[in-house]
This record gives C-alpha cells, structure tokens and sequence, in this order.
C-alpha cells in the first residue's frame, strides 16, 4: 500500500470514529444530552485522536527507521571484493538501489515472475544490457553479489512495506476499538481530547529544541570525524587553502576568515552609515508622507532574495567596479571582489539597520528631546547629544545584527566575492569567504568521507558558534535596552 | 567660548557667526539624512532596473517560421502510423527535414545564400527544434503528410544578434556563427521568415543542456518550487500555529519554556546555509531520503520558516483583548475551548499574513537548497504528489544560480529573466498579505 493511500485509509478511519464515538456516546443515553459528561462531539474527538495519532505516528517514525535497517542488512552482503576500485561501498549501494529499482522496471514490462529472476541471479551477464533497456543506466557489469543484494534489497522493502501497513492499519484498529470501548456516559471525553491535543501542542513546540539539536549535533558529529581525518591544529592555525581531490590538501580556516571579515566590514561601512542616517532621517525630520512611502521602500529591500543581489553584483555592479575603479587605477581585473560582494552586502543591510534603529529612535521618550529643545539646541544637536547617546546599545544591537547576517550570507558572496582563497588588502581583489567553501566543498563530486568533504562541516560549526554568539550578544543589548524606559 | 559669549549681538535681526555655524550644521546633519535615505531607494531602483534591463529579453525569442511538409517516407518508413515505430526516427532525421524546409523557404522567398553551406543555414535552427518537431510528430501521428506552419527555435546567437548581445564585430571572432549568417538572419527577418515573439517556453519548459540556451525554460524549477511551498504550507502552518498557542497561552513560566523561545529566536538567526548542512546530515546521509527532492528541500525550508511564523502567531495571538477570553471564560467555557474558538479565529488574518511572508522568504531561498543536491540538473518534470515529491526537481532561485554558472552570456539574460518570474510570485504574494491584513485585520 503506497504511503498516501496508506494515510487516506488512517484518516478516513478517523472520520468515521469521529461520526460512531458522537453516535455511540449519544445512544448510551438514549439521546438525553444533558445526561453526557460533555458534548457528544468530543467523545467523536477522542476517537478520532487515537485512531489517527498514533498510527500516523508510526507511520513516520518507521519510514525514517525501514531504509536505514535495510540498508545495514544488505550492506553486509556487499564483501570487500565488490567495490571496485576507485569505488566506495556508498556508490555500490546505490547501484544496488537503481538495481534493484530497475527490477521492477523489468518485470513490469516483459511479464517475468520472480522464477525468471533466479535465473537471471545464475547469469548476470545480460542484466546490464536489460537494466539498459529499462532506462537504468550502469558503469559497470553487474556482479552476482551486488545483484543477490540488489533483489534482497527489493524484497526487503516490500516486506517492509507490507509490514508497516500492517502495523500502521492494526494500530489504527486497535485506536479506534480503545477509544470506543471507553465511551460511557460518565467518560470525561472533554478532558481527553483537551489533554491529547495540549499533547500536540507541546510537541509541536519541541520542534524548535530538536531543530537545534539536530544542528548541533550534525555539525559536531562530522567536525569530530573531520578532525580524525585531519589535524586540528593545522585547520585552526594554518594560513593556506589549497584543497586536493587527491589528499594532502591543506585546509587552514584563516584564508576564509579573512575573507569573510574583510567582506563584512566593507558591507557594515556601507549599511551602518546609511542605515543610521535614514533611521534618523525618517524618525526625527520627515513629514508623515516621504515616511509612508520611503520606509516601506527600504524594506522592500529586506524582502529580497539575496541570489538577487548576487545575480545584481554578478552582472552589474562587478563589471561596474572593475571598468571604472580597478582597471583605470591600475589595482585589479577581476570583476568578483571584495568591493563588489561588500557593496552589494551593504546594500542588502541598510534595512537591517535602519529599521531597527529606527523602532529604537522612536521608543526615546520624548521628554528627552523637549528638554533639550528647552535648552536652545538644535535638532541636530538634540540628535547627537541626546537621541543617539540615548539609543546607543540598541543600534549597537542592530549593528552586530547586520554583521552577523554579513557573516553567514552566502550567495551574494558565492556571485560576487570569487573562489580564490587569499590574505590580500586589496579590496578589488577576488576573495573567499566560509560560506562559499562550505558550498563549493559540499556540492562537488567528491566522496563524502573524505576530509575535503567533511572540513565543510568544521567550517559550518565555525559559523554556527560565531554567528550565534553575535546573536546572543546582541539580544541581550537589544533587550536590555529595552527594560530601560518600559 | 569667551568671544563668542561675549560678543554681544548687534541686532535680533542679524543672525551672528555661531548660529551661523549651528543653522548650517543643522542643515548639512538633515542633507545626511536625504542622502542616506535616497541612496538606499536609488540602489533599489538601480538594483530592480537593472535586473529588468537584462532580464526582460528571456520571454522574448527568436523564432524561424517556417512551412514544413512532414513527408511519410522520411518520418514513418513502415507507414503505419505507429508511434512506437515512429520512435526510430530520431531527432538528426527531423533535423534534415527541418533544414530542407527552411533552404525551400529561402528559395521561395529568393534569399541569397552564396558562401553558406547547407551546415551553416541549418546551424541557423536551434539543436533543440529537431526535438520539438519530433514531439510534435509523436505526440500526433496524424501530422504526416500534411503541410504545417512551424515556429522553430533560432540558434542562440542568432537570438543574440536580434537582442543586440551578438554584433558582426563579435561574430568574425566566434566559432559558432558567422557574419554571413547575421547576414543572412536579417534578410530573413526583413522576409518575414524570422522574428522575435513572445516566448511560452521560457515559462513552462525545462532546463536545456549549456548549448541550446534559447531553449532554457523554468518548468520544472517553477513545480519544484510549488512543491516546496506545498510542504512548507502544509507543515510548518499547523505546527507553528500549535508552538505559539503553547507557549503564548499555556506554557508555565520556567526554565523549559524559556529554552524553547531563546531557541526559536535564535533559529530565526541561524545562518541559512547551516539549515541546508542539517538537511545533509539528517535527512540526506542519515534517513536516507532522496537527493534534489522536492521532500527534502520543503523539510529544510519548513525549519527555517517556522520561527517566522511562531513569531508572527504570537504577536497575532497576543493582539487578541483580553476582555474576548475573560468572557468566554466567565461563560463557562474551558481554557482549550477559549482558544480554539474565540482567540485562534479572531488571530488568523495576523497569522495567515505572517504565513505567507514566512512562505515568500522560503520561496527565494536559495542557499540550504545547493547543499541538498538541487543543484542538479534536472530535465524531467517531477511526477504527481505525494509520490512526485520524491522525484528530483529543480527550484526557482537555484535555477537562477545554475543558470550564472554557465559560459554562454545568453544564459544571463535567462538568469535575470528567472530572477523576475521569481520576483512577480514574489510580489503576489506580498500583495495578498496586505490585502489579507487591511481587509480582515482588526485594531481594538
């Protein structure tokens, strides 16, 4: 039974306890509401809820766990004489899956039965033209090993299917008898399906915490195999970037730090500025009207997705910068630079910084300002003097907001920035950052075991840690901030 | 200080050197000002223009039209009409009906041809009309032995010359076209065999391989992404609106509750690209689910939607007066009661708003979605849900990245052009939010 037909029958085993549970819990009175502990559609909830819940629960739960059990199973029937070389046992098992997928393929159409397919076990030689035929294209002849696990892999999951269907639909009956059997006129229905969905709704809420455990947890995990492949010591303190398909690369972070900060800081004197400056602007000076149109503008600005400031610095503002600023002046030809993915970052932040700024201007008691006005300054100078002592920690907040957004950006960088991993001054030169190594490392073709695989996610945990200690850091001034004039 | 203060000012009416000084201060802090705020809605003008500058070209497109006889004896040997048969034919035979077709045409219309050879007028054609026409033919056997009107794809640079990307100085020096054949192009189109037209194909076709880039289209990156959006929707609604009915109206105050909402804003932060290194790790490498698939990219996009949508049900649910749940309260209701059908209905329009930002963020997205494979090319459509989420499928944005990763200039045209469809959804979208929160939003 396929997943959503599956699903459809749990569900539609639901609606129908929901319609018998009201029934039964009205017929138990002989129709006499006032007799039930609660209303009549609640005891066709709990029905509902635990024909339903738990089912699809299982359901889930067992799709995530079938392939990883199979997958252990097969995998040992694969001996160390089957991979080929060059060749690793991952690649083999997904050879086994198409093969195995290619099967079904086969058999649908020549109207074999599984007679024939011993016989094509004994003889594996034409397998590979016949998976050819069916559209499964392989690299190499199949082996009788890898095809005996191709059909145990494919008789494996269908027993598996056949198993959880099973399980999922006799659960689902066995829900639907429970919660029937517990209908009287006494049951507290209410208090169930309240308790029950207070249930979900805790659940629910802990998709937050397993979120950021599973980012934890999946950054440590491979750092610390990254780091048995590969030395701490010179990934922490080595100043090269020089990766190897075939070993001994050198993978030092500080190349990509470098770059990552040079490109941070040119995007914060671009949007730190500007963002200040426009947050005063439309809190102190501008008329009701240039605020309704030019703030909602600067947001729009927000809204953007950042591979359209990418494709923006790709095609227009690098050739820009290269024609009329490094060419003329003699100091680079390359149109991906630091300038270039630091304008356009700069661009992407400005809102970043200007809206928050801006909530923070405005939250400054005006009392603030008309004593100031009552001692003859200017607005200017009320600007200076008192707004902006007065909401600095919150624009510092927003600042390092914005900067941690720089930090972790990654495809105006990926378009703009270059590949090249360099320590130069050179603003127009091409740099790199994390963030696109940790793309280009990830999306390559090479295996994943390897330390140029896994260093991606050493540098991702790099990020992870930086990024949110900037975060926490600014929170807890933007917070603090806040307390001040509540 | 001491001159100054001590200078005494000869007339009310004459401002002296300080105000002066403090006026023009005054002005230059307000001219600050201006200039930062129309710096950044110049760069948004700039920005938007420059994209519609280049990218406007991709629904537009070159296209030969021609007369073409599908002639029985070369497309259906057998004669039967049988398109399994038919199939034989493949595109290169399609290729040389094409290209007697279109050296007929310019005999009839009296086209100079001298110091083309046959290859080069075909080379005019795209490499990708041969398989529309193939298409065409299968799809509808009974196509034969007629005579139609079809619009072929011109060559890329061809395209290119009409768009003004290709010029003759630029063609002497590329191998792939000819002065001759931009000769040739502009006496066709003054013939009227040739010409730019809108281009349906751009939206619904799929991606072509890095030489046929007039054939580029964003079908099946435009359904990936709707697939997407479709989980998205589907997940991170009901479980964002079931987090923040939790931990807004039930949760306890201690150290739990607290965890859980320094994680949801500090998830509302995380870099994308780390969301897109979890799906890798968790839901690639460790539940084995398949590469590029729609599935996994809506897990992924869902995470990282969910903090925006928490947030915006809570300040939705906390705008909701307190006096509606008192009474429904004091009427005897329960507390689940109160929510469900007095507080969560009058909040909707706030979270539905924050929804369909949250669902807008997701869609441009681009980052998380490179790690998980979609990066792929991708030519076939992905199959219908729920199966057809586990097929491999393209995404908008990441299309837009793979089409910047290929040498062809014509494929920024195509880029720039995706960028605009993405930005139109885009638009809808937003346009819907503020519909939906001036229409139904209530202020107490």
């Amino acid at each position: 039974m396929s997943i959503g037909l599956l699903s459809l029958v749990v569900i539609a085993l639901a609606a129908a306890g929901f319609l018998v549970g009201r029934r039964l819990a009205l017929s138990k009175t002989g129709g006499d509401l006032r007799l039930l502990h609660s209303l009549p559609g609640y005891y066709g909830q709990t029905v509902f809820l635990f024909t339903a819940v738990p089912a699809l629960l299982v359901m889930a739960i067992w799709l995530l766990a079938q392939p990883l059990l199979i997958e252990t199973r097969v995998g040992a029937m694969i001996g160390p004489d089957d991979i080929p070389q060059g060749s690793s046992a991952s690649l083999v098992m997904s050879d086994v899956r198409r093969i195995a997928g290619g099967i079904d393929l086969i058999l649908a159409q020549a109207g074999l039965n599984e007679g024939d397919l011993a016989a094509m076990g004994a003889d594996v030689s034409g397998v590979r033209a016949r998976l050819g035929e069916v559209g499964v294209a392989l690299g190499s002849d199949v082996r009788p090993t890898v095809f005996e696990a191709a059909r145990s892999y494919r008789d494996l999951m269908a027993t598996g299917r056949l198993a959880m269907s099973a399980v999922v639909l006799a659960l689902a009956l066995a829900g639907f008898v429970f919660a029937l059997s517990r209908i009287t006129p006494e049951f507290r229905a209410r208090n169930v399906s309240e308790t029950f969905v207070r249930v979900l709704l805790i659940a629910a809420s802990l998709v937050a915490i397993l979120t950021t455990v599973g980012i934890v947890l999946s950054l440590v995990f491979e750092t610390v195999h990254f780091f048995r492949l590969y030395p701490a010591k010179d990934f922490f303190f080595s100043m090269t970037w020089n990766p190897q398909f075939r070993g001994g690369s050198d993978l030092g972070i500080w190349p990509l730090i470098w770059g990552t900060l040079y490109i941070s800081l040119i995007a914060l004197l671009v949007a730190v500025p500007v963002g200040i400056f426009a947050a005063i602007y439309l809190a102190e000076y501008a008329t009701r009207k240039v605020r309704a149109v030019a703030k909602p503008l600067l947001e729009v600005l927000a809204g953007i997705p950042t591979i359209v400031y990418g494709l923006f610095a790709l095609i227009t503002v690098g050739p820009f910068l290269r024609d009329y600023f490094a060419q003329p002046l003699g100091i680079g030809s390359s149109s991906s630079s630091v300038m270039t993915a630091g304008l356009v970052m700069g661009i992407m932040l400005i809102p970043f910084v200007s809206s928050l700024s801006d909530d923070i201007i405005n939250a400054v008691p005006q009392s603030l300002r008309d004593g100031s006005y009552g001692l003859g300054a200017t607005q200017s100078e009320t600007v200076k003097q008192v707004i902006l002592p007065a909401a600095l920690p919150g624009i510092v907040g927003a600042i390092l907001l914005a900067a941690s957004r720089a930090i972790g950006e990654t495809m105006i960088v990926v378009l703009g920035a270059g590949a090249a991993a360099k320590m130069s001054m050179n603003p127009f030169e091409a740099m790199t950052t994390v963030t696109v190594k940790i793309v280009s490392q990830l999306t390559g073709d090479t295996e994943f075991a390897s330390p140029e695989t896994l260093v991606a996610f050493a540098l991702g945990l790099t990020l992870f840690v930086f990024t949110l200690g900037l975060n926490v850091l600014a929170l807890y001034i933007v917070r603090k901030y806040r307390e001040q004039y509540e | 200080m001491t001159a100054e203060a001590t200078n005494i000012r000869p007339s009310l009416f004459q401002t002296d050197a300080r105000t002066k000084r403090r006026n023009a201060a005054e002005k230059r802090f307000r001219l600050y000002g201006v200039a930062a705020v129309s710096f950044g809605v110049l760069a948004l003008v700039v920005l938007l223009s420059s994209i519609l500058g280049s990218g406007l070209g991709a629904f537009r497109q070159t296209f030969l039209t021609m007369d073409i006889t599908l002639s029985a004896e070369a497309l259906d040997p057998k004669g039967n009409r049988d398109p399994a048969e038919m199939a034989k034919q493949t595109t290169i035979t399609y290729g040389k009906v094409l290209g007697a077709a279109l050296e007929a045409d310019l005999a009839a219309k009296g086209l100079a041809t001298e110091g083309l050879s046959a290859k080069e007028i075909n080379g005019m054609i795209s490499k990708e009309a041969p398989a529309q026409l193939r298409n065409m033919v299968l799809a509808d056997p009974d196509l034969i032995g007629q005579t139609i009107t079809f619009k072929a794809l011109a060559n890329g640079r061809i395209d290119g010359f009409f768009k003004g990307r290709v010029t003759m100085e630029s063609a002497a020096l590329d191998s792939n076209v000819s002065p001759a054949q931009l000769e040739l192009a502009l006496a066709m189109r003054d013939a009227g065999l040739m010409g730019l037209a809108f281009n349906p194909g751009f939206i619904t076709a799929p991606d072509a391989s890095e030489l046929r880039p007039e054939a580029a289209g964003l079908g099946v990156a435009i359904l990936g992404s709707a697939y997407m959006m479709l989980i998205v929707l589907v997940l991170s609604l009901p479980i964002g609106v079931a987090a923040s009915i939790y931990l807004e109206e039930f949760a306890p105050k201690n150290w739990f509750t607290d965890l859980i909402e320094v994680n949801i804003s500090n998830l509302a932060a995380v870099p994308s690209i780390v969301f897109g290194i979890l799906g890798l790790a968790v839901f690639i490498n460790f539940a084995g689910m398949p590469q590029s698939s729609p599935l996994v990219g809506g897990l992924v996009l869902t995470l990282m939607t969910l903090p925006t949508i928490i947030i915006a049900t809570r300040a939705a649910l906390k705008a909701v007066p307190p006096s509606i749940k008192d009474a429904a309260l004091g009427i005897g209701a329960s507390k689940t009661q109160t929510i469900f059908h007095h507080v969560l209905p009058l909040a909707m329009p706030g979270i539905l708003t924050g929804t369909i930002i949250g669902l807008a963020q997701a869609l441009g997205e681009t980052a998380p979605l490179l790690l998980i494979g979609m990066v792929a090319f991708v030519r076939d459509y992905p199959g219908v849900p729920p199966e057809g989420l586990l097929d491999p499928a393209a995404a908008l944005p990441v299309q837009v990245y793979n089409f910047t990763q290929r040498a062809d200039p014509a494929f920024i045209e195509r880029a720039s052009g995706a960028i605009i469809v993405l930005l139109v959804f885009l638009l809808m979208m937003n346009i819907l939010a503020i519909i939906l929160r001036r229409r139904f939003e209530r202020r107490w």
